[in-house]
């Protein structure tokens, strides 16, 4: 039996490709069929859209657990996981099974580890890692020290049409460092790496890109150096691209101030001039990616002194919202929002998705951008609260929720 | 030694003048409050001197000393501290805790405040678990020093001795020297000497200065000789021997090259300036014996003395609430 068709009637529909309209949305056999003013079909499913806005829902790319209430919650319906799971993605079995644990309401791709079991020393299967499912491949929170691997990595992940998907950190200059070096560091005393640390890294790799030829992707860039060499490495046409979070656009390192675990993210939050400047990159094109890096952790790793707590933010939940905000503080247009949360994480893993052109599956995210809520981790659906906007004031809820047009909220 | 003329002011009565349920840092303490507990020690000093001893007022409370983190000198003083007011004192040893088979910290304070201690004194080895325990216990918490970021008593000590031994503190030249980048005493010395109007100077090489330390209001050397320029006061720090070996300092030998405190290198201060360590001392790497014994110039046990009645002040002011004083209660 093929599924009816379904109509959004009067919603405001944004497209990361074709701008923002008032208007419907046909959906038939799963999949995107029109769009603009549309006479239904008789059988069709109606959704009345009116005061919604419907959008491509979230691809979240970087997120380290699989936590579908969570994402679902979020509006997010494809993932990019990261490598550092356990056992690590760098097996065919592994990646094979993380690509279809979430289906069919969560679409899961993998991102295979680069190097075997992320150790740094020699190359993974990447081949047969992309014929179990994996989308990409990445070193995960982890460094690649060796320059000359790094480079055998990109130029093998090129031959293969793969994107690399790497964390910005000279790994020797934050060894047990938990902060950014500063004076709110200086203060807590806590273990602290000089935010250098970042361009450093991105330095390297982009000029292991540029030699290779690879398309690179460093999930999280935080800080005025990173952005300056990625701006410059996009003018000279090198493939690269970056992401971040919310927490890295809105929150800077004084947020850590008494020893809130919640703060403790990597990359560890950065002064204020680096906000600042990440802020300045979102608006003029340099970020690419708005990323939920969703780590739920409990208090078992979070109830704990901060350098003896584990890094990471459940973000999923808040993510929409939290771009919605800079939206409406008018960072930046609602359509380039879009395209930071789906069209162009979509692009970094090839898939197709993330905008609302005919011929695209149906993954449909429909929300009140108006609705307010006061964001309490206690209330998540994730597996934990860890939200360092504990508290927040924000607007943005989801309505509805669609895979492949199938209802999921 | 002329005691200092301070006197506290009577504008604050009872409680006010102190509000804090804990004392977890200097960071967050008023001028005003700093001084009150200071000015609460003097009578220590001299009671102790004479060896008064027969002070009762925390009889029959139960102090707790929850030391996850090795000392000798610092867990003494809170015990001897704790006794002379009569307080019944136990020490918990991390060698002898359940804190080794795996039990939380937050596991381990409940279990404490269970057994309905009227004040526990902390010390560990991570920045903020002393703020940690704090938030989980009834009783008033006192941190005896955690991780790299404060040591409130020490540095409440060192400002006593220097307030009594050079008359003030405002506008005393005053120099800390040695490992900052890892010193609890260190930052907690910072908040209270500058909260106090001390003129201070940090010096170290740049491998140990943390960054951004100018925002606390210090001028940063890493030319010792420079730094020692007109002091009042030169306050050494212990440098662990695991980072003089090539991880932060060449070598030890180095270290005193370019820090070490000799008697020609302490001319650079003022003639009659103060010498402190808050011990224990590496004698001959950043101190030497002649300048760490010289009868005049340094305070170095005068600091333990002291120390022994900041921390009497401490105990008698953090428990008053509980024990009704009037004012307090």
């Amino acid at each position: 039996m093929t599924p009816r068709a379904l109509v959004f009637r009067d919603a405001t529909l944004v497209c990361p490709m074709g701008g923002v309209r008032q208007g419907d949305l046909l959906v038939r056999d799963g999949v995107i069929a029109a769009f603009g003013t549309i006479d239904a079909p008789d059988d069709a499913d109606m959704v009345d859209a009116r005061r919604l806005t419907l959008a491509p829902a979230i691809v979240d790319l970087g997120v380290f657990a699989i936590d579908l209430p969570a994402f679902h919650a979020g509006g997010i319906v494809r993932v990019g996981l990261m490598p550092d799971q356990s056992p690590v993605l760098d097996d065919p079995g592994v990646v094979q099974r993380a690509a279809l644990i979430g289906r069919p309401g969560l679409w899961i791709h993998p991102i295979s580890a680069a190097t075997r079991g992320l150790a740094g020393e020699d190359l993974a299967e990447m081949a047969i890692n992309r014929d179990a499912g994996a989308k990409a491949v990445g070193t995960g929170r982890r460094w690649i020290a060796d320059s000359g691997l790094m480079r055998k990595v990109l130029a093998y992940a090129h031959d293969l049409g793969m994107t690399v998907v790497a964390r910005p950190e000279d790994g020797n200059l934050v060894r047990g460092a938990v902060a950014t070096a500063g004076e709110t560091a200086t203060r807590l005393g806590l273990p602290a790496a000089p935010a250098l640390a970042e361009p450093l890294a991105i330095a390297r790799d982009l000029m292991l890109a540029e030699e290779t030829g690879a398309a690179l992707h460093f999930d999280t860039v935080t800080t005025a150096a990173g952005f300056a060499l990625i701006r410059a490495a996009k003018a000279r046409g090198v493939a690269v691209s970056c992401g971040i979070t919310p927490a890295h656009l809105l929150l800077s390192d004084i947020a850590m101030s008494d020893f809130r675990t919640f703060m403790h993210l990597s990359p560890p939050l950065r002064a204020e001039s680096d906000r600042q400047a990440a802020l300045a990159a979102l608006a003029d094109g340099t970020i690419d990616v708005l990323h939920s890096a969703h780590d739920p952790r409990g208090p078992e790793e979070k109830r704990l002194p901060f350098a003896d707590s584990r890094p990471g933010m459940a973000g999923a939940e808040t993510l929409l919202a939290l771009g919605l905000g800079l939206v409406r503080d008018g960072g930046i247009a609602i359509e380039r929002l879009f395209a930071l949360l789906a069209a162009n994480p979509a692009k970094v893993l090839n898939v197709a998705a993330g905008t609302l052109e005919p011929g695209m599956p149906a993954d449909l995210l429909l929300f009140d951008s108006e609705a307010p809520w006061l964001v309490d981790g206690d209330r998540f659906r994730a597996k934990a609260g860890n939200t360092p906007f504990e508290g927040l004031p924000v607007q943005g809820r989801v309505k509805r929720l669609f895979k492949g047009g199938t209802a999921l909220l | 030694m002329p005691a200092s003329d301070h006197r506290p002011s009577a504008l604050i009565e009872g409680g006010a003048v102190f509000p804090h349920r804990h004392l977890t840092g200097i960071a967050g303490l008023q001028p005003h409050e700093i001084v009150f507990l200071l000015d609460e020690a003097e009578q220590w000093i001299e009671a102790n001197r004479a060896r008064a001893g027969s002070d009762h007022r925390l009889a029959g409370l139960t102090q707790i000393n929850a030391f996850f983190e090795n000392s000798t000198r610092t867990l003494l003083s809170f015990e001897i501290a704790g006794k002379r007011l009569g307080a019944d004192v136990v020490n918990m040893h991390a060698a002898q805790s359940s804190v080794k088979k795996g039990e939380t910290l937050i596991d381990t304070a409940m279990t404490l405040n269970a057994m309905c201690a009227d004040v526990i004194v902390i010390r560990h080895m991570s920045s903020g678990a002393v703020r940690l325990i704090a938030d989980k216990v009834d009783c008033p918490v006192l941190n005896a020093g955690d991780g790299w970021h404060e040591h409130p008593t020490q540095a409440l000590l060192d400002a006593l001795t220097i307030r009594r031994r050079r008359g003030a503190i405002a506008h005393q030249r005053i120099v800390i020297c040695g490992d900052l980048m890892h010193s609890r005493v260190a930052r907690s010395n910072i908040l209270a000497l500058t909260a106090l109007a001390a003129e201070v100077r940090v010096c170290a090489p740049s491998t140990l200065m943390p960054a951004g330390i100018e925002a606390m209001g210090v001028t940063p050397f890493t030319d010792f000789d420079a730094a020692l320029e007109g002091c009042d006061v030169v306050m050494m720090l212990r440098l662990q021997n695991e980072r003089m070996n090539g991880g932060f300092v060449p070598s030890s030998r180095e270290f005193h090259l370019r820090y070490g405190l000799t008697l020609e290198r302490l001319k650079r201060a003022k003639p009659d300036a103060l010498v402190m360590h808050p011990g224990p001392m590496n004698r001959g790497v950043e101190i030497d014996s002649v300048v760490a014994d010289h009868g005049e110039r340094s305070a170095i046990t005068e600091q333990v003395a002291t120390g022994v009645a900041v921390r009497m002040a401490c105990l008698d002011v953090l428990t008053r609430r509980a024990r009704g004083v009037e004012g307090w209660a």
